[in-house]
């Protein structure tokens, strides 16, 4: 029932995504419906013109004409209504699909970090192309099959009807029987088929972890032991394999043997009918040739059941994703945070990422403009979360966060995080030229900028060496950069808007020591007079911070610059003495 | 693609017995409207309902032996091709086995990964179809024609002429829209891309308020892909109507001719629909046919790769048979050295320039070497070398006095325990894991190395201790977790000569120091190669080399580098400059 009752929601929602073509859906059906009726039509006039053929010397030449010309004439209309049906239904198809991706591309940029970050990207991505393809798929192959598949089987219903009920009779008692038989083997074979993906996702699942790890595999020597265990799988997916593939593809001979069955009984009381000159022989022909259409959509119709229901599964998907709550939208009244000084203010800021775990409690910072702040503690201490809050990725629980005194929940997002420079841990660029990655900040940026800032970030270099240097195309993964490349990009993004906030994040973690000289001296430069938070493991930059907050656990454990951290011999001064070792 | 089929070897009786029943099940089906026209002709013109009765029980025993015929067919084609595909999988995989380091770099693993999956299916399926239906379909048409042969000459003309016409149709619909649909999947790929990379990269877009202009660019992308999926749907949408068309126009002359032929008493009433009737299976196959190949071509082009990727020849001699060129290996001061260098060189494949140029060094056993230098100065294809992940290309590597070529592959590796950079762990519960160091290892001995590796106390703070079942990569833990248990593998085995390659970045401070202090108390027993980025974690080594570019500049203990070797001393000042600065 709670199934039904959602699909019978997501089919509303589909409906509603359909509304703006309706006179296009109109149209098809329509279409359909003409074209399904003079598609039956065709072999009544065969018959007749068969009937006219009766033996030598007993053949209406004229009469056959004239029907032979009828049935040109219906053919071609058909063929063009058919051809026009399934340009609409491609149209309607894939402007849908067109319409659901971008509606929920848009609501991708509006959900929350919350929503983004607990879900894997690979389920979204798959829900964004994946799901939306199969269900316009389904919705195309469904709507148009069944309608077309229904249509037919009362279009051929009343033809027969009207030429003999008797043997009609036979055909639907009958027919329904292929229907059966598929079901009894899609049945039988279900447990088949699942052990199989089953079996198959576990070779899968083997060969993914194994052969991406060949090379720790060949440290080990472990190449016998994994090739023992990828057999043994191997066989039991062949023995499942073969039952499956071998049960399930019974369906269609066995099916077309009850095809023939039909075929034969109709062959049978058509001709006994034809004896007693119930029907023409004319009459016959037609109905052999109704036995076959008639019994292929019912053999269809299941298919198309299971197609629509999975179509229905995958909008489901999509609409959960569209109709996820945005993060909350930007309050009417807010304000535009313009030149920031730099002043920011934590007051009794508590936040957790579940309700269960508090992580930041009571927090109380006050950072005047100009100041560093280092945030330093053992790895996976939840020193992205201070960040989160920061650039309002997430919103406090209680408290409230404030630049230049204005509660960040009353500045503009666009405003509040544009006076932000970041440089993340793991770094990203997107697909696209070297230029088009540096210039994210400042669209409108001069030749002369980009390059005066790859030089502050110590890139131009090797921006230069490059194929194309600013123009090089790099995709998603920037594969063919290095890491320490990649990372010299991200800063120069920041070098060329220069916001007068920085939040650097281990940014120079994998750089090596030499260029990393360089980039310090190059921070040491855009972090003049610049508020600068830094999640930072060299003891260096910690020292010189303004302010050290010590994180262990999600908690801020120890607050205070080096000197006072020291004197308190707490965590931080058993960290610090432990590099000296 | 022929190679692979020396894998049906096995299969041949199923191969060859499979389509020939299918054969035999068209051929039946092609008595079928033979009898409807004998109906026709013989029963209804003379009113026999004997004689009609006969001819439907006929029609029922030719659908019962195409039953069995089918079946059967089925099952040698099933079989065919589930044995074929395990043979293939279990040869691929074997093979992928057999790579060393070098093909692995130059193939990428995760296309290999498709090769083995889902490549493999397709190639199953395409197969299973083959056997299936290749040579049913075209019977089935030229069957038909043959039979309408039979019954009249100048009516089976019609059908000459009817099916080229149709196969031009079909397949040439078909040849123009696969390149078209190509074309739709790389939209489509761009439409899939933009979006991943909108949701790894999320914070960097927020952070520069890029929504709306990622929005525009995914709508602009989104549409070209709707333009070209509804310009091809046109094409396609051509193929049901114009073999409507084609079929019928035939069936029209068909009756026309028919009707001639029957008034000049060269045809029957129920031949005309004989006739009609084999026009109608034509349809049928031909499009049954276009889809089939349709498979076939892309079966065909995962065939291809899957075969390609087993024409891979392992460029590494693997028994160590290979009688080196020993001529370096002979100078017998060398004799007590665990581990030397002569001249050593390394060119990976594709690569323009040496990756490391004349290394020469040995080293005593027992003694712990600390490898340091720049990004891509070398490091790890130092130590690479060692295991044998990488040949030299010039001079060579020797351990405990023998070229690492003339090793065993397996018996070399057995002495080295290697942590590679990457923390990378297996799914299975922790023991498990550590037995990849030694199959036989105890308990104890696991426990052992745990200790060592600082990583007993994640053992002990998990449910089921070293029954503790970790996911795939280990996900289940932390990066420095992951990271002490890497290390405690290699241990397990208590290697000759351990190899740790920047294997402490995910550690924090206290326990990276903790760590060395374990390794070091270790010392004597086993040759330590610690490749790092800080000097902090080797400058207690008994000998640091220092790379720059692929080669040495300096070699030594710490403070004899800290005054010959400038590289060093740079790297060292930037991470401890205060500490410098208040010395001098």
């Amino acid at each position: 029932m709670h199934k039904r009752q959602t699909q019978t929601k997501t089919l509303k929602k589909v409906l509603q995504h359909l509304k703006k073509y309706w006179f296009l859906m109109i149209l098809s059906i329509l279409f359909a419906a003409i074209t399904v009726a003079l598609t039956l039509y065709v072999p009544i006039l065969v018959g007749r013109g068969i009937d006219l053929i009766v033996d030598a010397g007993q053949v209406d030449f004229a009469g056959i004409r004239e029907i032979l010309k009828e049935i040109g004439i219906i053919v071609l209309a058909t063929a063009l209504l058919q051809w026009l049906m399934n340009t609409i239904n491609n149209k309607i198809t894939y402007q849908l699909v067109r319409d659901v991706r971008n509606e929920a591309f848009e609501k991708l940029q509006k959900l929350p970090l919350s929503y983004l970050d607990c879900h894997p990207s690979g389920e979204i991505v798959s829900r964004i192309i994946t799901d939306v393809d199969q269900f316009a798929d389904g919705l195309l192959i469904g709507f148009t099959q069944l309608f077309t598949g229904i249509a037919t089987i009362l279009g051929t219903l009343v033809f027969m009807l009207s030429i003999h009920p008797g043997i009609t009779a036979v055909v639907v008692v009958l027919t329904p029987l292929s229907l059966f038989v598929a079901k009894f083997i899609a049945k039988r074979t279900y447990d088949m088929f699942r052990l199989q993906s089953e079996t198959r996702a576990e070779q899968t699942g083997l060969i993914d972890e194994m052969v991406v790890n060949q090379k720790v595999v060949a440290a080990f020597s472990q190449e016998e032991e994994i090739m023992g265990r990828f057999d043994e799988i191997n066989t039991r997916l062949e023995s499942c394999s073969l039952k499956a593939i071998f049960f399930s593809s019974l369906t269609n001979p066995c099916t077309r043997f009850v095809n023939s069955v039909v075929y034969a009984a109709v062959g049978l009381t058509g001709a006994l009918a034809s004896v007693a000159a119930l029907i023409s022989v004319g009459d016959l022909s037609c109905f052999l040739s109704y036995a076959n259409q008639y019994t292929k959509p019912f053999n269809d119709i299941s298919s198309v059941i299971t197609e629509l229901q999975n179509a229905l599964a995958c909008a489901a998907r999509i609409f959960e994703l569209i109709e996820e709550t945005p993060q909350p939208p930007e309050a009417p009244e807010a304000l535009t945070l313009k030149n920031a000084s730099g002043k920011i203010s934590l007051e009794q800021v508590s936040f957790s990422y579940l309700p269960e775990k508090p992580l930041i409690e009571n927090l109380n910072l006050q950072v005047s403009p100009g100041q560093r702040i280092a945030i330093v503690g053992p790895t996976g201490c939840g020193k992205t979360t201070l960040i989160n809050l920061l650039m309002r990725f997430y919103d406090v629980n209680s408290g409230q966060i404030r630049t230049d005194g204005t509660d960040i929940r009353n500045l503009t997002r666009k405003s509040l995080r544009s006076s932000y420079g970041m440089v993340l841990q793991d770094t990203w660029l997107k697909t696209g030229t070297i230029r088009e990655n540096i210039i994210m900040g400042k669209p409108e940026a001069t030749e002369e900028e980009i390059i005066a800032a790859a030089k502050a970030a110590h890139a131009h270099s090797f921006i230069k060496r490059l194929p194309k240097g600013y123009n090089t195309f790099i995709t998603e993964d920037g594969a063919s950069l290095s890491q320490g490349q990649k990372q010299l990009l991200c800063i120069t993004r920041v070098m060329l808007c220069l916001p007068p906030m920085l939040i650097l994040d281990e940014a120079t973690s994998s750089i090596d020591t030499r260029t990393e000289v360089r980039i310090q001296k190059a921070f040491q430069r855009l972090m003049q007079g610049r508020t600068s938070f830094i999640v930072a493991h060299r003891l260096s930059t910690i020292r010189e911070a303004d302010i050290i907050l010590v994180m262990k656990d999600g908690h801020i454990i120890e607050q205070g610059n080096h000197e006072q951290l020291l004197s308190q011999k707490g965590f931080y001064s058993n960290l610090y003495l432990s590099q000296e070792l | 693609m022929k190679k692979l089929l020396t894998y049906l070897k096995d299969y041949k009786r199923e191969s060859i017995l499979g389509p020939l029943f299918k054969m035999l099940e068209a051929s039946f089906e092609l008595f079928v409207p033979l009898v409807i026209a004998s109906i026709i002709d013989v029963g209804i013109a003379s009113g026999d309902k004997g004689y009609i009765l006969s001819r439907c029980g006929i029609l029922i025993l030719l659908g019962i032996i195409g039953l069995v015929c089918s079946i059967t067919a089925q099952y040698f084609a099933a079989k065919a091709s589930v044995g074929f595909a395990k043979q293939v999988r279990h040869a691929l995989f074997s093979h992928i086995q057999s790579l060393s380091f070098t093909e692995l770099d130059t193939i990428g693993t995760s296309t290999l990964v498709t090769r083995l999956t889902s490549d493999m299916n397709q190639v199953q399926n395409g197969l299973n179809l083959t056997l299936r239906l290749f040579l049913r379909s075209p019977f089935v048409v030229f069957g038909a024609m043959i039979m309408a042969f039979t019954i009249d000459f100048k009516c089976a003309l019609i059908f000459a002429v009817a099916i080229p016409v149709l196969s031009v149709v079909v397949f040439g619909i078909m040849l123009l829209s696969i390149p078209l649909y190509k074309k739709v999947q790389a939209k489509l790929d761009q439409v899939l891309s933009r979006t991943r990379e909108n949701l790894t990269g999320v914070r960097v877009i927020r952070a520069f308020c890029k929504e709306e202009e990622e929005n525009i660019h995914f709508k602009e992308e989104n549409e070209s892909l709707t333009q070209i999926q509804k310009y091809v749907g046109r094409i396609s949408a051509l193929l049901n109507p114009l073999t409507y068309v084609i079929i019928n126009f035939a069936v029209i002359a068909l009756i026309h001719q028919g009707g001639i032929q029957v008034s000049l008493g060269i045809l029957s009433q129920g031949q005309v629909v004989a006739l009609y009737n084999y026009m109608s299976q034509i349809l049928i196959e031909l499009i049954k046919l276009a889809n089939l190949i349709i498979s076939i071509t892309k079966a065909v082009a995962c065939g291809n790769r899957i075969q390609a990727a087993l024409e891979i020849i392992p460029t590494m001699d693997r028994l160590g048979t290979a009688s080196a060129k020993s001529v370096l290996s002979q100078p017998g001061a060398q004799d007590v050295a665990a581990i030397s260098f002569c001249h050593a060189c390394l060119c990976y494949a594709n690569a323009s320039e040496n990756s490391l140029t004349d290394i020469n060094f040995s080293v005593k056993k027992g003694e712990t070497i600390g490898i340091i230098g720049g990004t891509g100065s070398g490091k790890t294809s130092l130590v690479g070398l060692i295991p044998r992940f990488y040949d030299v290309s010039q001079g060579s590597v020797l351990v405990n006095g023998k070229d690492v070529r003339e090793y065993p592959l397996e018996e070399l590796r057995n002495k080295i325990g290697v942590v590679p950079q990457k923390a990378v762990l297996f799914k299975g519960s922790i023991r498990e894991n550590m037995l990849w160091g030694k199959k036989s290892a105890s308990d104890a001995e696991i426990m052992e190395a745990l200790t060592i590796a600082q990583a007993k106390e994640i053992v002990e703070g998990k449910e089921g201790g070293l029954d503790y079942k970790l996911e795939q990569g280990g996900k289940n833990l932390s990066g420095g977790q992951r990271q002490r248990l890497t290390i405690a593998r290699a241990l397990v085995r208590k290697p000759e000569i351990l190899i740790l390659d920047d294997s402490s970045s995910a550690l924090d401070f206290a326990t990276d120091a903790a760590l060395r202090k374990a390794l070091r108390s270790l010392s004597d027993k086993i040759t330590v190669f610690m490749v790092s980025q800080r000097t902090s974690s080797i400058r207690h080594a008994d000998k640091i080399i220092v790379l720059d570019d692929g080669a040495i500049v300096g070699a030594g203990a710490h403070d004899e580098l800290l005054t010959s070797c400038e590289v060093y001393r740079e790297i060292y000042e930037s991470q401890f400059k205060k500490e410098a600065a208040e010395n001098a």
